[in-house]
């Protein structure tokens, strides 16, 4: 009993002291578990205290996927977020009802510093924007094993015909998988048609609002219905690894990094986990974006990153803004590259890369530095992203499924969120 | 002539209570939510549409057969392994404490630990399964990534992980059989296999009857072991009607996963309470 009170009365007297620290102040912010927004939120919050001594902050982690959606749409539902969270952009953010849970951040100071790409991927209708991003951009395309495409003398295809003649050389080879795919993690099954949007832009510039409208499909749409073609047409070329359905996605991290496949289809945001898991080998792997069907119209999808939100419910609103103004400067984004290394272009305004980035970063950079080849994720242009889509891909990659079939499923999955989300003209 | 209760009524109060709180208003809760348009932030009230969206699921048909087969098929299995084994161990076998030890350990393991071993265990090329099957020259199957097998290997690791139960209330059962009846059956002249069809098996029939139910009602409901060894597929081909109302959840339609909650309720209703009435009724001729 004795013990316990001083034990008490000892915790009192710390908390005491602490919050007798000229106007201290504690911020909570829940970020997903990924060991990158993990080292990132250290980095950033721990610079953000070096200059605001006052200001201290509890990092609190969630599981990624499905489950922490779930959280984080709990925790604001139920008045419980506390002060900031971290958050996709796009259809995701849209789900939390930003309107009502969220607090813009229009009247930060370094608002301007923030790209136009990113605004309209965290804004609502009336015009409120909500987060800053805290990672760069991603791009979706194919990460490839720079020393066999060097010993079989392959060049970058800029068509998809081209990229299966390589498979083809590749396999004929017969050191290599041509192509990695890891179905164990199934959401890894979805690049060849997510990665694809930037040709389905090319192709039908006004996809997206019909699609959110109810008037465009994919089983009726034939630009769009090539993602699935596509991974059909890989699949019975018989171009994957061996243990497709059973690999994962780090297994697809190694397996590109050290040459046991050519190809892994995969976003960017896989070369810092390369850099982590195959320090030696980081140079070895390259990038380039998926190839469509035309030569002249190449270019790659992006994937906007995720942001810094604010809770309403926040106790401490005012120097929660503070810490996203600061995010959005130069000064912040090189904090980013100090403690994960460079991964892709910043959408915060003056934000530099250093001269040394690793070389599948060097090979998505050109297609940010020319107007018109880049286009953002379907997922950043509509709301309704069907949550079925990744079994069908591993289905229509086991040969389970055909393509028609599939895109005229994952129209009806479309249609079930459409309804759910309560969506007019559905 | 009416009897009077011994205690009054009002002692009953605190486990109805109970049962009011945790069951009732649970039950009646969801079935009206599963009338609505739910997520987080609101319920709107949408009729029966989450119904007509959840009998539309393209996957549902298939989930559902899957479901009732995986249950017959892990129930018949456990059924009979589990009263051979509880046969063979109470024979006074050599070693037999230790031998209903091993029986019975797998029941007390954690269910999604044991997904997760076997799902290594099962991997196409790197599995010890198949390794150890390579090396007598067979080339074993794809357990889990083979569409049409995926869900046989996970019934196959449930019977593994059940039959230690099903053992053990079989083996209680024999206990109560009175070794009279073998002795009449001996001296009668019947040999072993007429002992055990026209002895133990009518005697342990009550035996028979719990194991019946516990694992049709486990294998009907099952999820943890899917869920931790194939997430329903590849694609859905092992999908079970819990998994399916799993996703509908993850994916933050938790008013059409209610729905499909209520239809597997009613569906366990419909299948157990003919059942049980039918075992009840044998029980009481037998």
């Amino acid at each position: 009993m004795t013990v316990k009170h001083t034990g008490l009365t000892a915790l009192t007297s710390v908390l005491v002291l602490a919050s007798g620290a000229a106007g201290a102040q504690q911020l909570s912010i829940l970020i997903d578990n990924n060991p990158d927004t993990i080292a990132i939120t250290e980095a950033l919050t721990a610079a953000y205290s070096a200059k605001n001594p006052g200001v201290s902050f509890d990092i609190e982690t969630r599981p990624g996927g499905g489950e922490g959606e779930n959280v984080v749409k709990t925790r604001l539902a139920t008045g419980e977020m506390g002060d900031m969270f971290s958050y996709n952009a796009g259809a995701l953010l849209q789900a939390l009802r930003p309107a009502r849970t969220l607090e813009p951040i229009n009247d930060i100071p370094n608002f301007g510093a923030i790209f136009d790409s990113y605004i309209s991927t965290v804004s609502d209708p009336d015009g409120n924007v909500y987060g800053v991003p805290h990672k760069a951009a991603m791009g979706g395309g194919i990460l490839y094993h720079v020393p066999t495409y060097e010993r079989l003398g392959l060049e970058i295809p800029l068509t998809w015909e081209a990229f299966m003649e390589n498979n083809a050389v590749i396999a004929a080879d017969g050191q290599v998988a041509p192509i990695a795919q890891t179905y164990r993690n199934p959401w890894t099954s979805q690049l060849f048609i997510l990665a694809d949007y930037y040709n389905v832009q090319m192709q039908e510039p006004d996809f997206a609002d019909r699609y959110t409208a109810n008037e465009a499909k994919y089983a009726t749409t034939p630009a769009a219905m090539r993602g699935f073609e596509l991974l059909q047409q890989a699949y019975e070329a018989g171009y994957f690894n061996a243990d497709f359905g059973a690999a994962t996605y780090n297994d697809g991290l190694r397996m590109v990094a050290l040459g046991e496949a050519a190809h892994y289809p995969m976003l960017t945001f896989a070369i810092a986990a390369i850099q982590q898991n195959h320090p030696d080998e980081q140079d070895d792997v390259g990038f380039f974006a998926q190839p469509g069907d035309s030569a002249d119209a190449n270019g790659l999808t992006v994937w906007m990153p995720n942001g810094y939100f604010i809770s309403k419910d926040s106790a401490h609103i005012d120097i929660a803004k503070d810490f996203v103004n600061f995010i959005a400067t130069p000064e912040a984004c090189d904090v980013i590259t100090e403690s994960v290394g460079a991964g892709g272009p910043y959408l915060i305004e003056g934000c530099t890369l250093p001269d040394d980035v690793p070389t599948a970063v060097a090979g998505m950079l050109p297609y940010f530095e020319q107007a018109g080849r880049t286009a953002p994720a379907l997922e950043f242009l509509s709301p309704i992203k069907g949550p079925a889509l990744e079994q069908l891909t591993v289905e229509v990659g086991s040969g389970i499924r055909d393509a028609q079939s599939a895109a005229a499923l994952y129209d009806g999955d479309v249609a079930k969120q459409a309804r759910q989300l309560g969506l007019p003209n559905w | 002539m009416k009897r009077k209760s011994h205690y009054p009524y009002w002692f009953m109060l605190p486990a109805i209570s109970v049962f009011f709180v945790l069951f009732i208003v649970p039950t009646l809760a969801s079935l009206y939510f599963s009338l609505t348009i739910w997520d987080p932030f609101e319920a709107r009230f949408s009729g029966f549409e989450n119904y007509v969206q959840f009998f539309s699921e393209p996957f549902l048909v298939r989930g559902v057969v899957n479901t009732v087969g995986f249950a017959i098929v892990t129930c018949v299995l456990k059924t009979i392994l589990g009263l051979l084994l509880a046969v063979l161990l109470t024979s006074g076998v050599w070693g037999q404490g230790l031998l209903r030890s091993i029986v019975f350990f797998p029941v007390l393991v954690s269910t999604i630990g044991v997904g997760l071993l076997f799902q290594e265990m099962m991997h196409p090329t790197q599995g010890a399964i198949n390794v150890a099957l390579s090396w007598i020259g067979i080339n074993g199957p794809g357990w889990l990534t083979n569409p049409s097998l995926a869900l046989f290997s996970v019934a196959l690791v449930d019977v593994w992980r059940g039959v230690g139960l099903a053992t053990l209330i079989y083996i209680a059962g024999l206990a109560t059989i009175s070794p009279d009846y073998y002795e009449a059956a001996r001296i009668d002249g019947a040999t072993r296999l007429q002992q055990f069809w026209r002895v133990t098996v009518p005697l342990v029939w009550p035996a028979t009857t719990t194991v019946v139910m516990l694992s049709l009602i486990s294998g009907l409901r099952l999820f943890d072991l899917v869920w931790a060894m194939t997430r329903g597929g590849p694609g859905f081909s092992s999908d079970v009607l819990a998994s399916v109302i799993y996703k509908q959840y993850q994916s933050g339609f938790w008013g059409l996963s209610t729905a499909g909650n209520v239809i597997l309720f009613i569906m366990i209703a419909v299948i157990i309470a003919p059942l049980t009435y039918w075992f009840n009724k044998r029980e009481v001729e037998s």
